[in-house]
């Protein structure tokens, strides 16, 4: 997502946001909920719809495209008959949801386990690099866009502004696969300070980490930035600069308390790019998470499982994003209800 | 980056935009990056494809050495050569899947237009569904469907960008379709399609030729993570993606076969974002960047003794003050060389047209205003305190006395109350920070106090209020509360700049009333800022004029309204207040449009200006 669009989604419906009532917990705060929830549904109806179409509209018989045009057609009609690709699409439709439902995924072509079990094992080594990655691109960027807008506010030391701009969106347009090329060329290659595979003591993190953080860290701070000017340039801010307080209390104090909520709001809108981002790095580190098992199952052409965990991260972004909205208007009772 | 330009600029004012945007250094390095990739993409397989396949089993994975400088691959074959091989169809790709996606994103994005309104909110609500997944997801999605390899990535990642652009579509038409001239059209009985080429399409163009620009080098990244993940290019074709995940194995052996790719892949990344960034500004979507005027020449040393001594009585001395602001290349003077004085327990009125420099010479005198404006004076003396320093206010006073003299001995009242007060924290700990800060009270005993001034400035229930937000406060209880905050110290000079524009009328009688009874209790001096006559007739001992940043007249409210002002300003200013006596039909009084008075004090004839 471009920096442009994120400030955007980040900031610009607000103004246009109804004032709520006293208490969030009144009428508009459940017709909040409401809608929030009602498109959460839409959107995972789609989501496995997709995911289910997916394998049936692959050109030819998936089963034989997987087992190979060696294998016999009795074991291809067999698996065929095992995963009811015989059936009429409207009961493949119905018995896919009741799967989902009482946590049947099916079979893994490769794996000859349960796609639910595999899920499960792969996918807390996910959720442990992209939750790290997250806390420490908000702990990052946060201080660094308020500094730079401290730095530079006003037009005030412009080679500065152009140093920062510069190489923050450098650093912003490198993908995290090759931030990941490069940690590993510099921490392992040339110092061989860090381990580059695998997930094993603590420090097999970091590497992952920082791949899957760095370029967020650029982005976000960039937004940041542009939203601390804007903070800086409000009468609040003068209203404090009257009091004649040191600038750490006006900067702590008065300009990050408002800051928080449309930090938090980019944060969110990140962590969307950010799990779909560990698929890369985790290909790159050899971490036993869920992406080097999307990787894998396309590649085998393991269809039951491609399905179930792009299911999976499906949800994942769609809970996230559900999360902090949530969050959002518990904040800010004011300002988060901006759909519609 | 949707909003657009208020107008299309005419096509001669946008050549030479470019021009200018071409020669900075932006364009500059823009033009030589583009240049660079056209070489590589036209020449590359040219020159280099040959070499490129060729294996040398005896330098297998060889670091950079004479005849290969990047060394050689696990297969002995030129790294150097491979890349730039590799950039034909890298590059190739994304521009074919940038398209596919472009011409995708208008096509969902312009039919809402066209459409009946059911399927056009069908569409766009699809879009938002699509737009909350993130785009490599779907790759993946549509890399399992269509299958790996060039076509199949290809198809992917152009699908996958559609919804993307499918939106930036639809906003820009959205707005661009509320414009006048739209609706000019929709009533003349134009077509909706017609509507749409004529003169919606025109006006997303640049737009999305901005975005499509930056896409590209977001889908060159796609396909280099796409082919790296093996998904993508399939042997024995080759794009940077492909090199890249052989050369990581290697990279211990000749880290320049994974990094030669990854350099590749971001220089090409940030040339396409460098000429989006050029297009924008090309385009006048982002503004130019404009330069600073040089730093102002320091102003003749002011002489140290020449000020007088201050009297006894007075709080507020201001000689020679003087607000310089960049514009352009040059600097001007919207304070200009003014001079004044403030009496103990004194009410002043400061009087004039907006962008006279009132605001400005408060916020002057308070040593609040910040670069890149500048303030000199000969001497600003403020309580017995001396403000300048070298003949400058500095933004920022460090001399911790003087600090505190000001925050507990001057208390300002902002024009807007609804923005002087942060919206984050509760009103009670705001009113209470500056005991906290320069009285060295505990944050109860200030709460404390803060409670007690609320109700001074007849808050009711001030315990209760002072636990609220701002937001929780109408118009009126803000200033008040702003009020309360000045008074936490034992203000000498309260300065309030406008207190009650931004107020209803009935509200406006209770904030003056109360200055007015902060005056007399705490015999604190006002300099009360104003463009409403009436408001500082009631209640202002004196008024100064002020015109074009120079105080032109210092009148007594006496002889103000007896109508023995001098200056031609001061009596166009009055004549200018509208008054119930007016006969019904009458015409109100105004300043004629191109008048100019003069600035020097109480001149009495008016100059017109053609």
């Amino acid at each position: 997502m471009s920096e442009t669009k994120l400030r955007e989604e980040a900031t610009s419906p607000k103004s246009l946001a109804p004032k709520l009532g006293k208490s969030p917990w009144g009428g508009q705060w459940g017709a909040f909920l409401a809608r929030r929830l009602g498109r959460l549904g839409i959107s995972i109806v789609v989501l496995v719809t997709v995911s289910f179409l997916m394998i049936r509209l692959i050109p030819g018989d998936p089963v034989r495209n997987a087992l190979g045009i060696m294998a016999s057609q009795d074991v291809v009609e067999a698996r065929r008959e095992a995963l009811g690709l015989n059936l009429p699409l409207w009961e493949q439709y119905l018995r896919f949801w009741q799967g989902l439902f009482t946590g049947n995924l099916g079979d893994s072509f490769t794996l000859q386990m349960p796609v639910t079990t595999v899920i499960g094992q792969r996918l807390p080594a996910t959720l442990e690099i992209a939750f790290m990655a997250l806390v420490f691109m908000l702990a990052c960027a946060i201080p660094i866009g308020m500094i730079a807008a401290a730095l530079t506010r006003g037009g005030r030391r412009r080679g500065l502004e152009l140093g920062y701009t510069g190489v923050s969106g450098f650093i912003a347009v490198i993908p995290e696969f090759l931030i990941g090329v490069g940690l590993i060329y510099v921490f392992a290659v040339q110092f061989h300070l860090l381990p580059v595979a695998g997930r094993s003591g603590p420090d097999s993190y970091i590497l992952p980490v920082l791949a899957l953080s760095i370029g967020g860290i650029a982005g976000v701070s960039r937004i940041v930035r542009a939203e601390a000017l804007t903070v800086l340039g409000q009468d609040y801010i003068r209203t404090a600069r009257a009091k004649r307080m040191s600038s750490w209390r006006i900067y702590m104090r008065h300009a990050l308390p408002n800051l928080l909520t449309s930090s938090l709001t980019i944060g969110g809108l990140v962590l969307g790019g950010l799990i779909a981002g560990t698929v890369l790095v985790e290909f790159i580190f050899s971490w036993p998470g869920l992406g080097m098992t999307i990787v894998a199952s396309i590649k085998d052409k393991d269809f039951p499982l491609a399905q179930g965990v792009i299911i999976v991260y499906g949800l994942m972004v769609l809970l996230v994003t559900l999360i902090v909205d949530i969050l959002l208007v518990l904040l800010d009772p004011r300002s988060a209800l901006k759909e519609n | 980056m949707t909003s657009l330009p208020e107008t299309a600029a005419p096509a001669a004012a946008k050549s030479s935009r470019f021009a200018t945007v071409l020669r900075t250094p932006l364009g500059i390095t823009t033009i030589f990056g583009v240049l660079m990739v056209l070489f590589m993409v036209i020449f590359g397989p040219i020159i280099w494809g040959a070499q490129s396949t060729v294996a040398d089993f005896g330098q297998l994975s060889a670091p950079p050495g004479p005849g290969h400088p990047f060394g050689t691959d696990a297969g002995g074959r030129d790294v150097l050569a491979r890349v730039m091989t590799a950039a034909r169809l890298s590059v190739s790709m994304a521009m074919v899947a940038t398209a596919l996606g472009v011409c995708g994103g208008l096509l969902i994005g312009l039919l809402p237009v066209v459409v009946p309104r059911r399927g056009a909110r069908f569409i766009v609500s699809a879009t938002g569904i699509a737009i909350a997944f993130p785009s490599l997801l779907m790759i993946m999605v549509f890399s399992v469907a269509i299958g790996t390899g060039v076509q199949g990535a290809v198809l992917a990642i152009g699908f996958a960008m559609m919804p993307s652009f499918g939106r930036l579509a639809q906003t820009m038409s959205a707005s661009v379709a509320g414009r006048d001239f739209v609706l000019a059209a929709r009533i003349l009985g134009v077509s909706k399609t017609r509507i749409l080429l004529r003169h919606i399409l025109p006006n997303v163009a640049e737009p999305l030729t901005v975005n499509a620009s930056l896409a590209a080098g977001g889908s060159l990244i796609a396909f280099a993570g796409l082919s790296f993940l093996g998904l993508g290019v399939q042997a024995p074709d080759f794009d940077w993606g492909r090199l890249l995940n052989e050369g990581l194995e290697k990279i211990y052996v000749n880290p320049a076969t994974a990094l030669a790719p990854a350099a590749a892949v971001v220089f090409v990344g940030v040339v396409f974002t460098l000429l989006g960034e050029t297009l924008s500004r090309g385009f006048g979507i982002e503004p130019l960047l404009s330069r600073r005027p040089r730093a102002l020449q320091k102003i003749a040393a002011p002489k140290p003794e020449a000020v007088e001594t201050a009297q006894e009585d007075t709080v507020l001395d201001v000689r020679g003050l003087r607000v310089a602001a960049p514009a352009g290349a040059n600097w001007t003077h919207p304070v200009n060389n003014i001079s004044f004085q403030i009496r103990r327990g004194e009410i002043v009125g400061l009087v004039g047209e907006s962008g006279s420099g009132k605001s400005l010479t408060c916020m002057a005198v308070a040593a609040l205003l910040e670069d890149p404006l500048d303030v000199s004076a000969e001497s600003v003396r403020f309580d017995g305190s001396e403000l300048t320093q070298d003949g400058k206010i500095p933004s920022r006073i460090r001399a911790a006395a003087l600090r505190k003299q000001l925050g507990t001995r001057l208390a300002l009242v902002f024009q807007d109350p609804s923005t002087s007060l942060n919206p984050a924290l509760q009103v009670g700990k705001q009113v209470a920070e500056i005991g906290q800060l320069h009285e060295g009270l505990s944050a109860k005993e200030a709460q404390e106090r803060a409670i007690e001034r609320l109700g001074d400035v007849r808050i009711p229930e001030p315990k209760r209020r002072a636990k609220q937000y701002p937001y929780e406060f109408s118009g009126g209880m803000r200033q008040r509360a702003m009020i309360a905050m000045g008074l936490m110290g034992s203000p000498a000079l309260i300065i309030a700049d406008e207190p009650t524009t931004a107020l209803d009328v009935t509200v406006q009688r209770g904030v003056l009333g109360l200055l007015k009874a902060v005056n007399k209790e705490e015999n604190a001096a006002i300099l009360l800022v104003s463009h409403d006559i009436a408001v500082v007739t009631g209640l202002c001992t004196r008024v100064l004029v002020m015109y074009r940043g120079s105080i032109v007249e210092n009148v007594d409210v006496e002889d103000l309204i007896a109508g023995r002002a001098k200056h031609p300003y001061t009596q166009a200013l009055l004549a200018a207040v509208p008054t119930m006596k007016a006969e019904k039909g009458e015409y109100f009084a105004t300043i004629p449009e191109g008048t100019v008075f003069s600035t020097s004090v109480a001149e009495p004839i008016a100059e017109e200006v053609a």
